[in-house]
């Protein structure tokens, strides 16, 4: 199994979220975060004046997925939270261990 | 004098309305800063209720108003409040109880206080505020308010008008402020280009509204009484607050945006200008005064930030500058026949009256200045003004105060 962190903008999570159900995938974890990338920062004024702020507020998607969908998925998270605009993001890949759904006990690919 | 009812209600009602432009300098101040001193920030406006709500009445009041001693200082003859009572005062407002005239006045002495505050904000020790806002309003405050105010007081003798506290209050506030700023140094990471983020903008504009309307109370109720002359100052007054905040507004678009940081600090702006003026200068004397306080303010930010100076909310820029402003422009369009006890001034033929008001406005600007500097050397020497930089790195609300703003890792 694997987990998929991906950093998305914030109006894609309704697309990203339709595509991964779509893909069998119903259960994610979804958290505001800020971070920064090619997109830079934001100019922002105060009374008079600007400063800059070069943390922006994004969404990181957390879904974790059998080792056969780690493809299909990535490439369908790209498509759907994709604008072709610098600041959409990017998708993390990682190995996992084991993962064990609470209620039942269950593990291994069971539990996902 | 006998006591006129209508004019005890309206001073009643003036003093709770300056009054709530404390907790509104509070909410205006605590949204500028970041959020770990927020409570701190709105601490030092509620220390002011407390601290100088009681000084005030043991010995600021006698000191400020009490009979002169040579122009300067007002005796200690009304000491604890002795001889103020329910009888209405010999030499102030003839019309209202003694007492109603001197707790109007200690609503100014306590936002004074607190005006100053936004200069030092998220790394003064709190204790050191505490004894600051005593020594200050003593050596301060009181006797500039003699002066500008009191029965005798050298620059009244003079005829330097000040119908508010244009001088009084947000000159004496705003070149303290400098002064103590700069004595201070900037907080950690200012020189650093770290932004200094605003953490609630919505709890500023909250605290300009409250500003705005207990200004009324501030300027009108300065009258003194309730008739045509409040009347003229409480419209004078709007009329400067929007065309400053207009003028403010039409500023930061052309920059970039119309900002509700800069609609509500041009409000403020306007009404610090009209304070001096709002009962000597005809109501459309507003607009000018208003449309020119906003650019001065703004300008005066600009400068203060391209100086690298850390005074952080811009007490000088608005309340020293655009108080400065305001003096002068009483004597520019003051007029005899709004006022009969102020004057004519530049516009209706009489120079001499921006004379007075210069001298008045320069009097009190080097005397805060220089004052406020011993004042905070001698407490930095003493219990030093500035908390530790761990103190100030982990914000002032725990730090100083033992509390967070918003607390709960959940719901």
């Amino acid at each position: 199994m694997k987990k998929i962190e991906a950093i998305i903008r914030e109006e894609k999570l309704e697309s990203v979220k339709r595509i991964l159900e779509e893909n069998g995938y119903f259960g994610l974890t979804v958290s505001k975060v800020s971070g920064r990338g090619r997109q830079k920062g934001l100019s922002l004024q105060w009374r008079v004046g600007e400063y800059r702020v070069d943390f922006l507020p994004k969404l990181k998607i957390e879904v974790v997925i059998l080792d056969e969908d780690v493809s299909k998925i990535s490439h369908a998270i790209a498509n759907s939270a994709r604008t072709g605009e610098m600041g959409d993001g990017k998708i993390f890949i990682l190995p996992l261990d084991n993962a064990v759904r609470i209620r039942t006990g269950e593990d291994g690919d069971n539990a996902i | 004098m006998s006591i006129n009812s209508a004019d005890t209600a309206w001073i009643l009602v003036s003093a709770a309305l300056v009054m709530l432009m404390t907790p509104g300098v509070a909410l205006f101040y605590g949204g500028m800063v970041r959020r770990k001193s927020v409570l701190s920030t709105m601490m030092m406006s509620f220390a002011a209720l407390a601290v100088v709500g009681i000084i005030w009445v043991i010995y600021g009041y006698s000191l400020s108003f009490g009979p002169d001693k040579a122009g300067i200082l007002g005796g200690l003859d009304w000491l604890v409040l002795r001889q103020v009572g329910q009888e209405p005062s010999a030499v102030y407002a003839s019309t209202v109880p003694h007492l109603a005239f001197m707790i109007f006045q200690a609503m100014f002495a306590i936002i004074t206080v607190a005006l100053i505050t936004g200069a030092v904000v998220e790394r003064m020790k709190f204790s050191a505020i505490v004894v600051f806002s005593v020594l200050w309003l003593t050596v301060v405050y009181c006797p500039v308010a003699h002066w500008v105010w009191g029965d005798g007081g050298w620059l009244a003798k003079l005829g330097a008008l000040d119908f508010a506290g244009g001088t009084v209050v947000h000159i004496a506030a705003g070149v303290s402020a400098l002064s103590l700023a700069r004595l201070l140094g900037p907080r950690k990471g200012f020189l650093g280009k770290e932004p200094m983020e605003p953490h609630n903008i919505p709890m500023v504009a909250l605290g300009a509204g409250l500003l705005w309307f207990g200004w009324f109370g501030f300027n009108a109720g300065s009258a003194l009484t309730s008739g045509g002359l409040a009347a003229n100052a409480f419209v004078t007054t709007n009329i400067s607050a929007a065309a400053a905040a207009f003028t403010w507004m039409i500023l930061s678009w052309r920059q970039r945006r119309p900002s509700l940081l800069g609609i509500v600090t041009g409000a403020v702006a306007g009404l610090v200008a009209i304070t001096p003026a709002a009962g000597f200068v005809p109501p459309l004397a507003g607009i000018p005064i208003g449309t020119i306080a906003a650019a001065v303010c703004y300008n005066c930010m600009l400068f203060r930030m391209k100086r690298g100076i850390d005074e952080s909310l811009d007490v000088w820029a608005v309340h020293g500058m655009g108080g400065t402003w305001g003096a002068l422009a009483t004597g520019i369009f003051s007029s005899a026949a709004v006022n009969s006890a102020g004057a004519n001034g530049l516009f209706f033929g009489n120079a001499l009256q921006l004379a007075k008001q210069l001298a008045g406005a320069a009097a009190v600007w080097a005397f805060a200045f220089i004052a406020t500097w011993i004042l905070g050397k001698v407490i930095d020497v003493t219990i030093r003004l500035r908390v530790t930089r761990m103190e100030e790195t982990l914000g002032l609300d725990i730090s100083q105060h033992g509390e967070r703003a918003y607390g709960g890792m959940m719901r």
